[in-house]
């Protein structure tokens, strides 16, 4: 079939106007970086305040945006009651952390004061999206594509309304701990005790996370149902359970990421999944959907760019009230990166059956 | 297919469930009261012929005998900034209450609509109650932010509503345009609070460089710019005029921003969730240690003490002044011990309560009951009737309203929390109030 002119031209004029809209971004973020950098009203330590704070948020977009990745690369929809499995785990490692600091235990063993409530965010989880699996996305996996969307939606409402209906619509206050009040220097830099153990706490579940994809039979269930599920039927291999172990194993993920979140921002409500899912959800997209690693730089680039975006970026180009934007940057920075690299990140290009 | 759809019928149905259980809907008081008895009205009951002609240019709202005298309220009744709506709706309730639950002989029937705390959740319940014809009158909205959103389809639809806690100072302005004309308020403007909470800040604690954060919502936009207009005009310094969004989490990075100041007086009128992130994080930021932390009436309530933690003691928190209310208010904070068995959640109840008795007010003098017991509320005529309010001995003061809708009596005091435990909240406390009276 020949193209005429006239598509050709409207070809050229869209091509045109992604290289401009591309060019104007870049260039604001250079002049907006310049114009800060220049005037000098941060120190070093500000900035470096500013990554560290960035770091320790998007570990814990990172965390929950496995469970969105990993879901996705098996069964090719978006699990998006995945934000309020983050909320369940938070509100179960409150209780836990609570009972804990009641009768003491906390401040005699922290160590297993942080732990406990986290395994127990954990198990909390994984077993309420094991059941939203059951009832809700099971039924629906023959469907087509938009219905398990849709009653994913469902999911999400029913487990936040739930949770309002037990626990009432207010914020709960997670309990302090005196071991992690303060701040430790590591190599001359402050940081703040809480996001020290975010940060570390992240990393350690990422990699165990990593381990058991790559190197374990499971793991190998798990890619292998993700390349095609008949086939990896007929080799034998459970697709049910396989499926049942992934949304368990990204809800404990998520879990553990609602403890870390309550222990850094103290509060924890019933809605409070709504815009970190969103976030992670972008972070997944970000990194390329269905790519583990990929979920953990595209967790990390969005928590950084977002702390440190609105006084690098905007407060040089004179924007005033610049932390307001800062979701505006996050998604403007989404777009960029599609734009350059609609895969994501570390996204491969999707084969025909795959995407 | 078939168990899907039972599957699907289930979930809808349990959730409805929880939903139910989740809110509880107001019903009007269950009346001892015969509705035979007679309505303690001072206005005289004007008897018509039996036909009543409506001439009313916004038409007449007709209750049949047995229907209700339907009003409503509406506000944000979930979420974070529940209490505010859930504490000026008792308002309502116990003044229906201390009418005996009828009003010119018929029950009266309290609806709510939850409206979020934002313009688009304001519209959306506003559009709810302009479809209904029934309505005569209503209290509301909590948030500025409601108001915004929805006042046009209110006025638009002939009501006439009475705001116990929208402060925005627009809201009353003399030029705020016609869709505002079926609005009024009991609650101060926040012209005034924001001018106490810099006199506050700079006469009292010898603050000069203050710094203030809002979400971008009508309510904490306007208040922190009447805060800085007014420290300036004093001879101090703003050294950041900072927002952050509604539901943001993370406020270190802002902190840090506004660190670079040097602040010594950082003030953000905003609502519970960001108000506790803020509070609870402000103490690790590097330069704010020692920084005096004030907030404003949208926080002044018990959770924002659950959400915000320990740092919280030692805080301000500005909001209308309790003690400068009438001999009155005393015994309807002894009505909502009784009724809710606790001390009130916010602060606008009082306002609230007033609003209420306004309107019945304005509704008896305008209703017109025929023999039968049928009552005509002329629509405009009841708005004429609520503006022309004048020296009205409410609990929160003497009100009248002005032509722009500002019946508030204006008294700000600032308090500050002496214990952070939210169950010791208790500002009406003769012995040991939490938060304590500092200023004026």
């Amino acid at each position: 079939m020949r193209t005429t002119t006239g598509e050709r031209l409207v070809d050229l004029a869209v091509t045109v106007f992604l290289w401009g809209f591309r060019i104007l971004i870049v260039a604001m973020i250079v002049v907006g970086t310049y114009v800060t950098i220049r005037n000098g009203k941060y120190t070093g330590e500000q900035w470096t305040d500013f990554v560290v704070f960035g770091v320790a948020q998007g570990s814990i977009y990172a965390l929950i945006a496995l469970g969105y990745t990993m879901v996705y690369g098996i069964l090719r929809m978006i699990n998006f009651a995945h934000g309020d499995i983050f909320m369940t785990g938070a509100f179960g490692g409150y209780f836990a952390a609570t009972w804990l600091n009641g009768i003491g235990f906390v401040d005699a063993n922290p160590f297993f004061g942080l732990v406990i409530p986290i395994l127990f965010a954990m198990v909390v989880s994984a077993s309420i999206a094991m059941l939203v699996e059951r009832i809700a996305y099971r039924p629906l996996r023959n469907a087509p594509r938009l219905v398990p969307l849709i009653s994913a939606f469902g999911a999400s409402f029913f487990i936040e309304y739930a949770f309002r209906g037990f626990f009432g619509p207010g914020k709960y206050a997670y309990p302090t701990v005196k071991a992690l009040t303060g701040s430790w220097n590591i190599f001359g830099i402050e940081l703040l005790k809480t996001q020290v153990i975010v940060i570390i706490a992240a990393l350690i579940m990422m990699i165990a996370m990593y381990i058991v994809v790559m190197y374990t039979k499971v793991g190998k269930a798990m890619r292998a149902v993700s390349e095609n599920k008949d086939t990896a039927a007929l080799m034998g291999i459970d697709v049910n359970s396989v499926i049942v172990f992934t949304f368990a194993f990204g809800a404990a993920m998520a879990g553990a990421a609602g403890v870390l979140f309550a222990l850094v921002y103290r509060q924890v409500d019933f809605f409070m999944g709504f815009t970190p899912g969103v976030k992670a959800f972008t972070a997944a997209v970000l990194g390329g959907i269905g790519n583990i690693p990929g979920a953990m730089v595209g967790g990390l680039v969005l928590g950084v760019f977002e702390s440190v975006g609105p006084s690098l970026f905007l407060e040089g180009l004179g924007i005033p009230r610049a932390y307001q934007l800062k979701d505006a940057i996050a998604y403007t920075m989404l777009v960029m990166i599609l734009l350059f690299r609609p895969q994501g990140i570390l996204g491969e290009r999707l084969s025909k059956q795959k995407a | 297919m078939k168990r899907f759809n039972v599957l699907l019928s289930l979930l809808v149905l349990a959730s409805l469930v929880l939903a139910a259980c989740g809110t509880t809907p107001t019903e009007a008081p269950a009346t001892e009261a015969p509705a035979t008895e007679a309505p303690a009205t001072e206005a005289p009951a004007t008897e018509a012929p039996a036909a009543y002609e409506c001439t009313d240019a916004l038409g007449c709202v007709k209750i049949a005998p047995g229907e209700p005298v339907h009003l409503a309220y509406w506000g944000v009744l979930s979420g974070a900034d529940g209490t505010l709506g859930e504490d000026s709706k008792r308002g309502v309730e116990i003044a229906i209450d201390d009418k005996g639950g009828t009003l010119l002989g018929h029950d009266i029937l309290l609806t709510t609509e939850d409206a979020l705390c934002t313009p688009d959740g304001g519209a959306t319940a506003a559009a709810k109650l302009a479809a209904d014809t029934s309505l005569v009158g209503l209290i509301g909205s909590a948030c500025s932010d409601e108001t915004v959103g929805g006042i046009a389809a209110i006025t638009n639809a002939g009501l006439t509503t009475i705001s116990p806690s929208n402060t925005r100072p627009a809201l009353t302005d003399p030029n705020r345009g016609p869709d505002y004309a079926g609005y009024l308020r009991t609650a101060h403007s926040d012209a005034f609070q924001g001018k106490a909470v810099a006199e506050f800040a700079y006469n009292v604690l010898g603050a000069r460089k203050a710094a203030t954060i809002h979400d971008g919502s009508a309510y904490a936009e306007a208040l922190q710019q009447v805060f800085a207009d007014n420290f300036v005009a004093l001879g101090g310094e703003i050294v950041a005029q900072e927002a952050v969004a509604k539901d943001a989490t993370d406020m270190r990075p802002v902190l840090t921003s506004i660190a670079a100041g040097a602040p010594e007086f950082l003030y953000y009128p905003v609502f519970v969730a960001a108000g506790g992130f803020i509070t609870a994080q402000v103490r690790e930021i590097a330069g704010l240690e020692n920084v005096a932390l004030a907030g404003s009436d949208g926080i002044f309530t018990p959770d924002f003490l659950a959400a915000a933690g320990p740092n919280v003691e030692g805080m301000y928190l500005s909001s209308p002044d309790f003690s400068a209310f009438p001999d009155a208010y005393k015994s309807f904070i002894e009505k909502h011990q009784a009724k809710y068995g606790e001390a009130p959640l916010s602060i606008f109840h009082a306002h609230a309560y007033d609003a209420t008795n306004i309107l019945f007010a304005a509704l008896e003098q305008v209703a017109v009951v025929e023999a039968d017991g049928t009552v005509y509320v002329p629509k405009q005529a009841l708005r004429d009737a609520i503006y022309a309010t004048k020296d009205f001995n409410g609990i929160t003061g003497t009100l009248s309203c002005s032509a722009s809708g500002d019946c508030g009596a204006p008294v700000i005091a600032v308090y500050q929390v002496v214990n952070a435990d939210p169950a010791s909240w208790n500002p009406q406390d003769a012995a040991n109030p939490n938060p304590k009276k500092v200023y004026p």
